[in-house]
């Protein structure tokens, strides 16, 4: 195979994933901008409020973050909260393992960092409806579906801090994120066993809701990832 | 908000690292070995199982209404969902829970 068509496939998966992130762009202009605002009420400079947006580089446990900072908690208290919000991720990375694992470990390391909700998401549906995909365009498609979002992520944390005071609360920014992350999972419902993992995902949250953040989620997640492989394994035999 | 700077460098520091070597965890630690069928069966269910679980109380209880269930936001869920099932595509179905939102907003604040 010459230089070019090996090139090829790559550079598709990458203008793929590219435009496949785009709609994000949506998502995190309010989501960032909202931490900036927040942040500075709280008291950071924006050189902290940076540092949480490029280095921690995960909205919700942010938020965590700032919320238990607020209320003047012990600084292991403050790392609990925000780091159990993030204990999904860990699932997300073993969900990423088996498409992305023969990959060499420094390309592995900046999909991590860039392992969050929207390029997560995007990619397992691409992996999973496009099993043929190479690691290398799987890569490649995951590192394009970063590329219009994250830029947008840094950025307008900066503009929440100097601009956010004047940004009315009847835009309803706050209910942009619900959307996106059920226009994500709606295509993802394509068995009855999914469905039943859904299904148990939601009640088991709510049930937990009074739990520490990030923890109901955390076993609601679990106990939906046994529901939905035993109803799946169960309608496999049933045929 | 009383800490030093220093302590808040350290939070920032600390859940950089943390959250980094969660993303990493099993990427980093499985790489490329086999694992078992099972728990690729349960993995193929993550997406799944996360997002509702997550989505559910923004959903019933929005930060915005101080936690009272609101009709509109509760449309907008319900459009979203309805569009992305339909259409399968994760666009079509933030366009109609856009639309829903906004249209019920705007609605709300005509009456």
């Amino acid at each position: 195979m010459t230089t070019s068509t090996a090139n090829a496939p790559a550079k598709n998966a990458f203008w793929a994933g590219f435009r496949d992130g785009i709609p994000f762009i949506l998502v995190v202009i309010p989501f960032s901008t909202l931490f900036g605002v927040v942040a500075t009420d709280a008291g950071l400079t924006l050189a902290q409020a940076m540092g949480f947006t490029v280095l921690v580089i995960a909205g919700a446990a942010q938020f965590a973050a700032l919320q238990m900072m607020v209320e003047n908690a012990a600084l292991p208290l403050v790392l609990l909260a925000a780091l159990a919000v993030n204990l999904r991720m860990a699932m997300y990375s073993a969900s990423l393992a088996p498409y992305l694992g023969a990959a060499p470990l420094w390309q592995r390391a900046l999909v991590a960092y860039l392992n969050f909700d929207q390029t997560y998401l995007t990619s397992i549906a691409r992996y999973e409806a496009r099993p043929e995909m190479s690691v290398r365009d799987r890569v490649v498609y995951f590192l394009g579906v970063a590329t219009p979002i994250t830029p947008f992520w840094y950025v307008m944390t900066v503009v929440g801090i100097y601009a956010g005071a004047i940004i009315p609360d009847a835009w309803a920014l706050d209910f942009i994120l619900p959307i996106a992350f059920l226009a994500m999972v709606a295509p993802m419902l394509k068995s009855i066993a999914h469905v039943a993992a859904a299904a148990v995902s939601i009640i088991v949250a709510l049930l937990l809701i009074g739990l520490p953040s990030g923890t109901g989620l955390l076993i609601a997640a679990l106990a939906a990832m046994v529901t939905g492989a035993a109803v799946e394994t169960w309608m496999e035999r049933r045929q | 908000m009383n800490y030093s700077t220093a302590e808040i460098w350290l939070i920032i520091a600390a859940l950089a690292v943390g959250t980094f070597l969660i993303r990493f965890s099993f990427l980093g630690l499985i790489g490329n070995r086999p694992m078992p069928p099972i728990v690729l069966q349960l993995l193929r269910f993550t997406p799944v199982a996360v997002l509702p679980g997550m989505v559910a109380p923004l959903v019933l209880w929005p930060a915005a209404t101080g936690g009272e269930p609101d009709l509109v936001r509760l449309l907008a869920a319900a459009a979203t969902l309805g569009v992305g099932l339909w259409t399968r595509h994760v666009l079509m179905g933030m366009i109609g829970g856009a639309v829903t939102l906004y249209a019920g907003l705007g609605i709300t604040a005509l009456l």
